[in-house]
């Protein structure tokens, strides 16, 4: 019976952590794009903007390389793509959180389970499509 | 358009997305896309990325809320995700393949299914037989806490719902949805689970998926940071203010004339979609 009862705060415990996880993730990344929002809009807010076309190979920071180099010039865009990108990794962290948690509590096959995720997202960085 | 007007538009747009959003449970996508391409005659490709971003969003800020009450079966979400990541790449590949007047004509049937699947009453088809070999297998039977304490559930028809999980996950990609609507349909009609759990392990998985198809889209460059950013900023905010509200708040009416104007929409984006203007 003891031992049914600590599993079970065991896993109340984890949920509290990935309930704060993805809250501090999106309060983050949220509050990085509206750091790098204002910067971009005090420097251009008068530019003139139109995405009737698209335009791929246009686009600034569209690779995690871009952005850190954005970052460095403190430049508002490369600010803004770097809260988005925040913001993206918070679900895989807590798919890396949640490998964890079952490799504590010994359940090997949900670890392969959540491994096998991570692959799959990890695989959609690599890949690479043209259009 | 400057850059500020724009920003301004785009944030009002996106902040009425995530409010009415998460009072009708649809979630922010079907609404910014059209927005973003009918109201402001932006690119869809540009639209897709940033309604991506904030199903992201939306997904993390309401699952973040939905573990802590430990309503959420994360093996369950944890399994279906196998199939929405998986299928989630197969989506954005297909949308580099097709022109992308089909991929508007497809989002507009989707918004179109959304609206009924919005007004249809559910039913609880929950019960804890637990016969399914495969749901015995991966552990996926649980229970949810009720007001007369913890209630066990079995799961049913796992191949049937990770199939429906497939199709979800690809439309997820190719228009940058959250597919809420097919993922709930699966879950609550094939594989039996109670609503309860099903609502928020569907937002759970929503996350995870979206983030696999965002980085494609951030490679291809669909992801622009000037619209993003109203997007994301105006998103959480209404979604964060609507969850409040939705407390206290009957939705029944909201619903319906919701659906006529998600209806209305859908009509829209078709026509522009067979039309190519």
């Amino acid at each position: 019976m003891s031992k049914i009862i600590k599993h079970y705060l065991g896993d109340k415990d984890v949920q509290l952590i990935l309930g704060a996880l993805l809250r501090i993730g999106v309060l983050v990344s949220t509050g990085i794009v509206l750091l790098g929002g204002i910067i971009f809009l005090i420097k251009q807010q008068h530019e003139v903007v139109s995405f009737h076309d698209f335009r791929p190979e246009e686009a600034k920071f569209s690779s995690v390389k871009e952005i850190i180099l954005g970052l460095k010039h403190f430049d508002g865009l490369a600010i803004i793509q770097f809260g988005v990108l925040l913001l993206i990794f918070t679900p895989i962290a807590r798919v890396v959180f949640s490998i964890f948690s079952f490799l504590m509590e010994r359940d090997y096959m949900y670890v392969l389970v959540g491994i096998i995720v991570l692959c799959v997202i990890i695989t959609s960085l690599y890949l690479d499509i043209a259009h | 358009m400057t850059v500020l007007l724009f920003t301004i538009i785009v944030l009002i747009g996106a902040f009425a997305a995530g409010l009415l959003g998460s009072l009708t449970g649809l979630g922010g996508g079907v609404i910014i896309i059209p927005l973003l391409t009918l109201g402001l005659g932006v690119d869809i490709h540009y639209a897709i990325g940033a309604s991506i971003i904030s199903v992201i969003a939306t997904s993390s800020g309401s699952a973040a809320a939905y573990v802590k009450e430990g309503i959420t079966n994360i093996r369950i979400g944890m399994f279906l995700e196998i199939a929405t990541t998986t299928s989630a790449i197969v989506g954005v590949i297909i949308a580099s393949q097709i022109k992308a007047d089909y991929i508007i004509v497809i989002f507009g049937l989707i918004l179109l299914f959304s609206a009924v699947m919005m007004l249809r009453k559910k039913i609880d088809h929950s019960n804890n037989e637990k016969t399914s070999v495969l749901a015995n297998y991966f552990k996926l039977n649980g229970s949810y806490p009720t007001p007369e304490g913890s209630k066990p559930y079995a799961v049913h028809h796992v191949l049937g719902g990770f199939a429906m999980m497939f199709v979800a996950g690809t439309l997820s990609g190719l228009l940058g949805i959250g597919s809420g609507a097919l993922k709930v349909l699966g879950m609550d009609n094939i594989m039996k689970i109670p609503f309860k759990v099903s609502t928020t392990t569907s937002n759970f998985m929503m996350g995870v998926t979206a983030a696999a198809s965002a980085l494609v889209y951030l490679h291809k460059g669909q992801i622009d940071p000037a619209i993003a950013m109203p997007v994301t900023i105006g998103v959480i905010s209404g979604a964060t203010i609507g969850a409040k509200i939705l407390i206290r708040t009957k939705t029944d009416k909201l619903k319906v004339i919701f659906a006529v104007v998600v209806t209305f929409l859908a009509l829209q984006m078709i026509y522009k979609g067979l039309t190519g203007s």
